[in-house]
Order: structure tokens, then C-alpha cells, then sequence
């Protein structure tokens, strides 16, 4: 028996009713170069799409709503699982933006702002050779799928022996970094960066720049002009091979990025092939950044945490002996810390591009809202002016180069 | 006396509250105090109303009358070089004025600097889209709407964009409870099975926290399964993981045996 209500399976793939030769297809929700729950409905005229919507909302987890139902630390967690490809970009996102809005940002020490700033461009190389193993892979290039993977595993590796997770950090907290660096992991980290760059030139570069297909299929695949950029406030790499000069660790820098001398590759091709040669730049300028912070780490004095004991709990050290920090880290451990009343937005550049937090605060222990500003979730709504006139072949090129990852884009 | 529960606010809540405490506020300072912005916010006075202007946090935030934002982000964007709509959402205070604060949030490259246009929208009004200006808002619209109910006029696409198009509520209002409403118990249960298969299922378990372990009909004990329908409520059988295998096994699936296992305790420790 039919129930009006049942869900039935129906051929939504095909119609079948329509005069001209248009078809509409379903591209995903579980399709291997989605890059993960993007359902994109494809109006196609023979091979060439007409018209593209991309539906998202398969991974949403309602993280704005649990955010106004925890604590700042409690929810500092919950943000490794957005950008999950380069978690401790979010963490630190949320971690500035609070320490702005409780007004400690020029409190947290020297040695905790080199260390933020290590793990962070290391996250920013993990994800570029994670977007490149993937991308390669779905144009068809399978072998630099490999090499990307080896060094991204060595990467991981390095983070683990630093936090102990190698996907989901929390390595950065609330007023600074919980752990220094162990021992010999400097060291480890420089063996790390002569092989990566190695590789950079080597493997990848070596292997796709001049290549005939994959530059056939990238070159003049994807055009985001400057008009369409600024209209879908792009950000990132997706801004920068559009031609505009910005990036916020540079115009608007935080953390120690103003002392120290990198560039900002930018592009006028427009083009996904541009884009590509983007990020492997930004990992050759990544890796010029952690070869200046390490002399820097060994000149800074060992303090991790801000002291500011209204706030941020008191060092372990002083809870076990000093009552009055035992008592103030209770109350911050069971209710929360209560900000003052205001509302920041603070921005930072991650991988993928402007990473954004708005809190409201009303001086509760709780956030009366929280909006993260993440940026796959606007370079998901540009393909639906960037597909059409695209061959469907070209769709996957232009998934795979805008970057999304839909743990951003649902939240 | 039972304690007194807001309806109007089902958020999670302070459990101790200090009845002198008086929460700080952030600075807000003039917008004279800037060069860009005080010149920016005597322009905009020019040519529009400009209910309150100041500057907190290195940002400057202005509220404007909800029927003139097309206006002023269009002068915004034109006129004073903030030609960037970061993100634009809104603020539940229906409890507190009836209404939601929506904000926008502009960028301007060339003078490297920050605007939140903010207005107020009073329950069961309607924005006008912003969308023929910026893209951008063409997704953070639809964002709005489903997770408020906000209406926005002459969008082209006004639609659920997170939550499936069938749903009931939104979630990010106050009055929407974390684990979902009455209606989202339902949901897939009347998806799937249909209405008349509500008594034999039961409402779905939302809430991790309230996952009932004796429950051995409908997946309560993951890890530590027993026979469906087992009464354990007297004592518990003592299961080790992966222990209990359906009746007749699975099909091409074997059962675990942990002494024929490649590996041994100590050879596992040495390794």
C-alpha cells in the first residue's frame, strides 16, 4: 500500500517529459569528487550545463546552535570538526576571536604566538598538498596523489608528536597553547621542510606543470573574473587568482606574521591552472615562514599561556599550591568565563580562505550568538554562476580548485 | 516552588549567577577618533539617517532603518570603496524587543578596513535582498531565512538551504530547543515508515544524554549488545564487545575468535 507521506524512490535523475534535449542530473550527494556531501543539480544541453544549483546541508551539525549552548572553552572542541582538513586554522580562528573580545589578545606570550603561528602555516601546507593530492586525482592524475599523501603524512606526524591527534588538534587554546614543543622537534621540523620543498619542485611541479593533460583541462577551465570574485566575496587563493592583492596575514596581520618577510603570490590568469600554481607557491612561501620561526622559538622565553587569571586558568603549578587559583580555575572549569558585553568579528586567513567569527556577547558564560563566517561556504555558492557554459567533464576541475570542504560549508 | 523556565529562551543558562555582578562592556569609542571613519560615517550622514555610529574593536558599527539597507549598502559600495559583503546574518532578540538585529558585514581592500551595517527588524517583517548588489547574499539570505523564518523580499531563490525543506522551525531561534522540537522527534520516523508507524517505533532519542540503557529494542547498546528484546532491567549479562552474534551468524561474516588471532597480547605490546 502507497502512504502519501512514505518516501518513495523515484527516478529524479531523468526527465523524461521535456521537448528539447535538456537532462537534469544529479551530481553527488555521494559522488567521489564532490569533495564530500555536495548535491549539485545539473541542467545539461548534450554535455554542456546549462544551469547548476548546488543543495548543501547533508553534514550539517547545527554548530552555531551548540555554540550558544556551551562554554567558550567547551566549544573551542567542536571547531577542529569544520575545516577538518587543517583543524588547528579554526581553532585558532575562535581562539582570537575570543581573546579580542575579552581583550587579551596582546597578553598571550611571545612563545605561544611562534608556536600558533608553526602550526598554522604547517596546517596551511597539509591542506594545499591534501587539495592537490585530491585534485589531481579527480582530473586523473593519480601518482601525484601519492607523493602529495607522503609528505602530508609526515606533516601529520609532526603535529602528533606535538598535540597527539593528527586530524582533529585543539592544539591552540584560549590565551595561548596548552604544551611546548618537545624535544628535538625543531630540529625535526626544519629535515621536514628541505623534503617538502623538495618535493614541491620535484614531484609535483616536476610531474603536472608541464603536463599536456593537465594543463589541457585546467588552463581556461574555471574563469572567475574580478567582478564575480568580488560579488561572491571570495576569499583566499579563490580571491588571489582573481588578481587582487590580499591577504589578511599580510594587510591586516595578526599574531607575529608582520615581522616576518614572506610574499603574497597573486595571479590575473582567473583561471583553475593559475589557482594551482597559486598554491604551490603559498606552500614554498609556508615553508620560508616556519624556516624564520624556528630561530625565533629558540630566542623566546618559555611562558605559554596569557596571565590573566579572571579568565584564563592559572598554571598548573600555581592551582596545586595557591588556593585562591585553585578556587578561580573551579569556577572557570564548571561555569565559564563571562566576557564583557560587545560583539567582535574577527577574521584570519585560513587555507581555504577568510575564516571569520562573529560573537555576540551579552556577558553571559555562554555566547548569544555565534556566526562563522566560512570561506567554502560562499565558493560553493559561486559555482552556480561559474558552471554554466562548462563542459560536465569540467565540473570536477572546478569543484576540485575551488577548495571546499563541506565540513566548512554546513558547519 | 518549582523554578521558573523562560519558554522564550531555551538556551543553555548560567547555573550561578552573582546577583552584584555587572558584566563589562566593550569600549565603544567615536568614530571621529579615526580618520577613515569619521570621514566615512559624516558621508553617510549626508545622505542618510544614521541611528548610532561607533567604533569597538577596531570596527565601525552602524545602525541604519531596516527599509533604507539596499540604499546604503549601494553607497557603501560605490561611494566609499567597501565593495566586499564578507557575511550577513541575524541576531535573535525576540524575547527581549521583539525583533532580530541583522548585520552585514563589508570589507574595503583599499582602505583595509571594516564596516557592520546593523538594523533592526521587528517580528513578522521582511527584509528586501540585498542578493542584486553582492552574490554573496544570495546564499547568506537563504542561510538567514532557515535558520530564523526571516523573509526577505525579491529574492530569487528564497529557500531552505541547511535543513530539508519539509522541516518545522528554525533552529537558531531562542525558542528552539538544542536537541530539536517536538516535530523533529518525528521526522524520520514519518519519512521513513509513515504516520501509523509512530506507536510501533517511538520518538527518536535526540538527546545522547537521555539514552536509556535498558532499552535493548531500538540501538541503546552499541558495544554492548544483547538479543533484541532481552529484559535486563534485573541484571545485566556480562558482554564483552563484539561477543553477541545474531542467531545463525551473518552472512559471510565471521565470527570473531580471539584465540586465532595473527597477533598475540605481547606480540602486539612488542611491536
Amino acid at each position: 500500500m502507497q502512504q502519501a507521506n512514505r518516501l518513495r524512490p523515484f527516478f529524479e535523475n531523468l526527465a523524461f517529459d521535456r521537448e528539447d534535449s535538456q537532462m537534469i542530473i544529479n551530481f553527488g550527494p555521494q559522488h567521489p569528487s564532490a569533495h564530500g556531501q555536495l548535491r549539485l543539480i545539473l541542467h545539461l544541453d548534450g554535455e554542456q550545463v546549462v544551469k547548476a544549483n548546488p543543495d548543501i546541508g547533508y553534514l550539517h551539525r547545527g554548530m552555531e546552535k551548540m555554540a550558544e549552548n556551551m562554554i567558550y572553552n567547551e566549544f573551542l572542541p567542536t571547531t577542529d570538526r569544520m575545516d577538518y582538513i587543517a583543524s588547528s586554522s579554526n581553532n585558532y580562528g575562535f581562539a582570537l576571536a575570543v581573546e579580542k573580545l575579552l581583550g587579551i589578545e596582546e597578553q598571550v606570550p611571545r612563545r605561544a604566538k611562534i608556536i600558533r603561528t608553526m602550526l598554522l602555516e604547517l596546517n596551511r601546507i597539509v591542506s594545499h598538498e591534501f587539495w592537490l593530492a585530491t585534485h589531481a586525482l579527480d582530473v586523473g592524475a593519480m601518482s601525484v596523489f601519492l607523493y602529495a599523501f607522503r609528505e602530508r603524512e609526515w606533516a601529520l606526524d609532526l603535529i602528533e608528536d606535538y598535540c597527539g591527534a593528527r586530524l582533529t588538534h585543539s592544539a591552540i587554546r584560549i590565551g595561548g597553547v596548552p604544551l611546548d614543543l618537545p624535544d628535538g622537534w625543531t630540529g625535526h621540523l626544519a629535515g621536514y621542510l628541505d623534503k617538502v620543498e623538495r618535493a614541491v619542485r620535484e614531484d609535483y611541479e616536476a610531474l603536472l606543470d608541464e603536463n599536456r593533460i593537465w594543463k589541457m583541462r585546467l588552463e581556461n577551465v574555471g574563469i572567475i573574473d574580478q567582478e564575480m570574485a568580488r560579488s561572491w566575496g571570495t576569499s583566499g587563493i579563490m580571491l588571489r587568482g582573481s588578481g587582487y592583492h590580499w591577504d589578511l596575514r599580510k594587510e591586516m596581520p595578526y599574531e607575529i606574521y608582520s615581522e616576518l618577510d614572506f610574499d603574497i603570490p597573486v595571479t590575473d590568469k582567473c583561471d583553475s591552472y593559475g589557482r594551482y600554481k597559486l598554491y604551490m607557491e603559498e606552500m614554498r612561501q609556508s615553508i620560508k615562514i616556519l624556516r624564520q620561526l624556528i630561530p625565533l622559538y629558540h630566542q623566546s622565553e618559555a611562558k605559554l599561556m596569557a596571565n590573566v587569571p579572571q579568565y584564563i586558568s592559572a598554571p598548573k603549578e600555581q592551582i596545586m599550591t595557591q588556593n585562591y587559583s585553585l578556587m578561580q580555575h573551579f569556577v572557570l572549569v564548571t561555569q565559564g568565563m563571562r566576557p564583557p558585553v560587545g560583539e567582535v568579528y574577527v577574521a584570519t586567513e585560513s587555507p581555504k580562505g577568510e575564516l571569520g567569527f562573529y560573537i555576540n556577547s551579552q556577558g553571559e558564560p555562554y555566547p548569544y550568538r555565534l556566526k562563522i563566517r566560512t570561506p567554502s561556504f560562499f565558493h560553493t555558492g559561486i559555482l552556480q554562476d561559474l558552471l554554466p557554459g562548462h563542459q560536465l567533464a569540467d565540473v570536477v576541475t572546478i569543484i576540485g580548485s575551488t577548495n571546499i570542504v563541506f565540513g566548512e560549508v554546513d558547519r | 516552588m518549582r523554578e521558573y523556565k523562560p519558554k522564550d529562551n531555551v538556551q543553555a543558562k548560567a547555573y550561578y549567577n552573582d546577583r552584584f555582578y555587572v558584566a563589562p562592556q566593550l569600549a565603544k569609542l567615536d568614530p571621529n577618533s579615526d580618520e577613515i571613519f569619521g570621514s566615512d560615517v559624516s558621508k553617510l550622514k549626508a545622505n542618510f539617517e544614521i541611528l548610532e555610529a561607533y567604533i569597538q574593536k577596531d570596527e565601525l558599527v552602524i545602525f541604519i532603518n531596516y527599509s533604507k539597507n539596499v540604499e546604503v549598502l549601494k553607497f557603501l559600495r560605490d561611494e566609499l570603496n567597501y565593495s566586499f559583503l564578507m557575511e550577513m546574518s541575524a541576531v535573535d532578540f525576540l524575547a527581549k524587543r521583539n525583533g532580530f538585529e541583522i548585520f552585514y558585514e563589508m570589507l574595503s581592500l583599499t582602505k583595509r578596513k571594516r564596516i557592520r551595517v546593523k538594523t533592526f527588524l521587528a517580528k513578522g517583517l521582511a527584509i528586501e535582498t540585498v542578493e542584486n548588489l553582492f552574490r554573496s547574499a544570495n546564499f547568506a539570505e537563504r542561510e538567514m531565512f532557515d535558520m530564523f523564518g526571516i523573509q526577505v523580499n525579491n529574492h530569487s531563490f528564497l529557500k531552505r538551504i541547511m535543513m530539508p525543506d519539509d522541516w518545522n522551525g528554525h533552529p537558531l531561534l531562542k525558542t528552539y530547543p538544542l536537541q530539536g522540537d517536538e516535530s523533529a522527534q518525528w521526522y524520520e520516523v514519518d519519512k521513513i515508515f509513515g504516520k501509523e508507524a509512530r506507536e510501533i517505533i517511538g520518538p527518536e532519542i535526540r538527546d545522547s544524554a537521555r539514552v536509556d540503557r535498558y532499552d535493548t529494542e531500538r540501538f541503546a547498546r552499541l558495544g554492548h549488545e544483547v538479543a533484541k528484546g532481552t529484559d535486563i532491567s534485573k541484571s545485566e549479562p556480562n558482554t564483552d564487545n563484539h561477543q553477541f552474534q545474531e542467531k545463525g551468524g551473518v552472512f559471510l561474516v565471521k565470527n570473531l575468535n580471539k584465540s586465532q588471532k595473527i597477533l598475540t597480547e605481547q606480540e602486539r605490546r612488542d611491536r
